[in-house]
């Protein structure tokens, strides 16, 4: 009885410390308004790919593991995990004292019924294709069996990629239609507040968060923006206090250079999106490894990333992005040579006619997208007339036309923006796999690319978990995949954060603000 | 007998007229290429053919179109407008939650537009040739030429950057106050958009009430109001305006449709959470249900406007009262 009543006690007393401010840390309190210009379809990131459900999502779930700036797996809802010598089973231990928002405790059970979701769900099938069965010894143990060893499981336990969703709200009926996905209930820093369709999402801290003394915000509002001229001008006007994913150059160079403003532009390396010119390699002349090579050796990628990009995107020369720990710089860059490109061509057999065009291509655009498209494509068309290519531009109204035309193959070349998703496994495999070649799939392989050894190769890697032979195996994959041109590789896309520089503690994860919001703080 | 017979006629030829509205427009969108799954595969960074084969299944696009016709059809013949594919939510909710900003912001900007346009109008037709009114001429034709989004965006500029009194965007600032506090700023994000919006259409009321108030005011009744020596005043706005605003009230059920119309540009450009813009986001993601429901809405309001509009003749102009009723 004395015992019960100490621990009553104890327990009585922990709660009661627990929403006190941390002493020596920065300052509670206050709210933050961060823009996104993309809608969230819904909040529930284990059904749901993409930014605008990830920046909410990863505050109101927590998830196993966290990532740090230098791609290393920090503890989260798992203080520790375990892969075995074989690499086919993994081992997680939970923290004891995670609750859902609800007042449930997360235990052993919420994290397989997550994993079971998302592997069934998700719309990144690689990420957990190899997960067998998970079994849950315990309350605070989950035990992940993997048919092979699987190197990109560890990362695709990130926030953005693996909210714990709670099983006694979202195991009945269809998960696709369930109203807990536009109101949330989770075990993350931030709770479901209010949402206003078409205006805000307010979040509210989240007082038993199961790290003590965090999150120190009292309130996250997501302001939707329709247009990012008004996002900018609300930004500028101290309306909008963050901007996450920004990537224009001309919208970095102008927030820059205001006074109180902090762009962090080393960040969300995980996303990794790398704008590209693809070329579909089954349709002539292009299906001439030789006229695709031509053509890179046309353009002058420093001319579009110093010129037309302002500096504000480094280059890029791979498909998988330089910052990835499994990148190699040791590729064919193509650095611009007219009279390369001139021969190349005449090789290919393809000569010029009377008017000097040898022959024409179109290149395809995405809506709205003018700095990393239409100014690019207007370059390429003056850049590869030197060399007798006519280019003509094909500016699709909107996007789900330009998908319909590059997923039904119905182009020549297409600029396109595509994410690798942290690891190759999750978001560079599908780009390049013989069998991904789906039609009517846009960000499949619809380049119809094809080669046996890149087959070979990106299914070896995937398996492969030993980070040195993993590396050297996706060094040639990317030596192979550059050369042999279904790609043209242009630039990273930046996903910088701006935000105002009395803000602390904004997260420099590899995931970027799509990571809990947690250590946010005013000074 | 008439006065039964003239509603029923109205109410036939508006459900005559809505379930036009909604077949047309239903062929209309299939006619554009991709269709809601491609936009939100594309949105997640793209998925597997069985995920996109689940989701049309889900969304009922696996079946022929003319089946998706008919079942959409007697659905809405229930009031049920269906599922937003997009924003996972029902349509009617969702265009509930969004009709009250267009209207407020449709509303604003008419009365202003049509106040502000008649008293202008009105102003100038003293003096036709005088200098207010090239003045004005000239000016409310600059606000009907300029692209509305353009007028806006200055706007935008000049009153929230470079002069900051008025909010950049939305209809409330977040971490809003509460109370009365609340209608305030509501009000104060109102006045941008509501001015731009009106922009077009002052150019159209003073103009028409300008010359319909020179044709009024030449009217031999008004010859004979001045010869019993009633002032000014009484004789023009009294006498003259009764009867010069009869255009006016035409013009305003016409443009009823219009302002929806301009309201989805000028709801882009300021944020403004209403229909306008979610039409304008539906469009962009083929969300058909979204776009049938607010069309099918917007057209159901325009016939209730004309309806008004009916209204408003007998008020106005007693004569059109006597003659049909």
């Amino acid at each position: 009885m004395r015992i019960l009543a100490a621990l009553t006690l104890a327990l009585g007393l922990t709660t009661a410390i627990a929403p006190l401010p941390a002493y020596a840390g920065p300052d509670d309190g206050g709210s933050l308004v961060v823009a996104s210009i993309g809608v969230a379809r819904h909040f529930n990131g284990a059904i749901q790919s993409g930014v605008a459900t990830a920046l909410p999502s990863t505050q109101l779930f927590a998830s196993p593991l966290q990532y740090t700036e230098d791609w290393t797996p920090e503890p989260y809802l798992a203080k520790s995990w375990d892969v075995s010598e074989d690499g086919l089973t993994v081992t997680l231990n939970l923290v004891d004292n995670a609750k859902f928002h609800d007042g449930v405790p997360l235990t052993s059970e919420d994290v397989k019924f997550s994993i079971e979701t998302i592997k069934a769900n998700h719309p990144f099938q690689t990420m957990l294709a190899p997960v067998s069965s998970v079994d849950t010894p315990d309350a605070t143990t989950v035990v992940i069996h993997l048919e092979h060893p699987h190197p990109a499981l560890l990362l695709a336990m990130s926030p953005a990629l693996m909210p714990i969703i709670p099983k006694h709200v979202y195991g009945e009926g269809d998960i696709q239609t369930n109203p807990a996905n536009m109101a949330p209930i989770g075990s993350g820093p931030f709770k479901f507040g209010e949402y206003v369709q078409g205006e805000y999402l307010r979040l509210d801290k989240n007082p038993d968060f199961f790290i003590e003394g965090l999150p120190y915000l009292d309130e996250i509002y997501i302001q939707s923006f329709a247009d990012p001229n008004t996002l900018m001008l609300a930004f500028e006007r101290g309306d909008v206090d963050m901007i996450p994913g920004l990537s224009s150059p001309r919208d970095t160079k102008r927030l820059s250079e205001m006074d109180g403003v902090t762009i962090d532009r080393e960040t969300g390396e995980a996303i990794g999106a790398i704008n590209w010119l693809a070329f579909n390699t089954k349709k002539p002349p292009l299906d001439n490894v030789l006229v695709r090579q031509a053509i890179a050796y046309a353009i002058d990628r420093d001319f579009i990333t110093n010129t037309l990009l302002q500096g504000f995107a480094s280059p890029d020369f791979g498909p998988i992005v330089p910052t990835s720990p499994l990148a190699t710089d040791d590729v064919e860059k193509f650095d611009v040579d007219l009279e390369k490109a001139a021969s190349l061509l005449d090789e290919a057999g393809m000569v010029p006619g009377a008017d000097g065009s040898r022959f024409t291509l179109s290149v395809d655009l995405t809506q709205g997208n003018e700095e990393m498209g239409r100014n690019i494509a207007e370059y390429l068309r003056s850049q590869l007339k030197q060399v007798g290519i006519t280019i003509e531009l094909r500016a699709t109204p909107d996007f789900p036309t330009w998908a319909q035309r590059v997923s039904t193959y119905d182009y020549d070349l297409t600029l396109d923006q595509v994410y690798n998703w942290g690891d190759p496994v999750i978001g560079v495999n599908r780009t390049y796999l013989t069998s991904n070649i789906r039609p009517g799939v846009i960000w499949s392989n619809t380049q119809q690319y094809s080669n046996p050894r890149v087959d070979e190769l990106l299914l070896e890697a995937a398996k492969e978990n030993d980070l040195e032979k993993r590396k050297a195996l996706y060094a040639e994959f990317q030596q192979i995949v550059v050369s042999d041109v279904p790609i043209y590789f242009l630039n990273v896309v930046p996903v910088s954060t701006a935000h105002k520089s009395e803000l602390g503690g904004v997260p420099s994860s590899i995931w970027g603000v799509y990571s809990p919001l947690s250590e946010v703080y005013w000074q | 007998m008439t006065n039964l017979k003239q509603p029923l006629v109205f109410l036939a030829q508006s459900v005559g007229l809505a379930l036009a509205v909604v077949v047309l427009n239903f062929l209309l969108i299939q006619l554009a290429p991709g269709d809601p799954v491609s936009v939100i595969v594309g949105e997640m960074g793209g998925a597997s053919e069985e995920v996109i084969a689940q989701m049309r299944a889900a969304y009922g696009l696996d079946k022929s179109v003319l089946e998706q016709l008919l079942i959409y059809v007697s659905k809405v013949a229930v009031g049920d407008l269906g599922y937003s594919y997009y924003h996972n939510s029902p349509v009617l909710q969702l265009i509930m939650q969004r009709l009250p900003a267009t209207v407020l912001l449709a509303l604003s900007a008419l009365t202003l537009a049509v106040v502000l346009g008649t008293l202008v109008g009105v102003l100038s037709a003293r003096k036709p040739h005088g200098l207010l009114s090239s003045f004005v001429t000239v000016v409310s034709l600059i606000g009907y030429a300029a692209p509305v989004f353009w007028t806006g965006l200055m706007l935008l500029l000049l009153f929230s950057a470079i002069w900051p009194i008025f909010p950049t965007s939305g209809m409330v600032q977040m971490r809003a106050p509460k109370g009365f506090m609340y209608y305030v700023d509501v009000a104060h994000h109102l006045v941008l958009p509501a001015v731009t919006l009106a922009s077009i259409y002052i150019a159209s009321y003073s103009r028409l009430s300008r010359t319909s108030m020179i044709d009024v005011l030449s009217q031999d009744y008004i010859r004979t109001a001045r010869a019993k020596g009633l002032p000014e005043g009484k004789v023009v706005y009294k006498h003259g305006l009764r009867n010069g605003l009869i255009p006016v009230v035409t013009m305003v059920g016409l443009q009823f449709g219009q302002l929806f119309a301009g309201a989805t540009l000028v709801e882009t450009v300021f944020n403004w959470p209403g229909l306008g813009r979610l039409a304008f986001e539906s469009i962009l993601r083929r969300d058909y249900p979204t776009i049938l429901g607010i069309l099918l809405m917007t057209s159901i309001l325009v016939m209730v406007a004309n309806a008004l509009t009916d209204l408003a003749y007998r008020l106005v102009d007693p004569r059109i009262r006597s003659k049909r009723a």
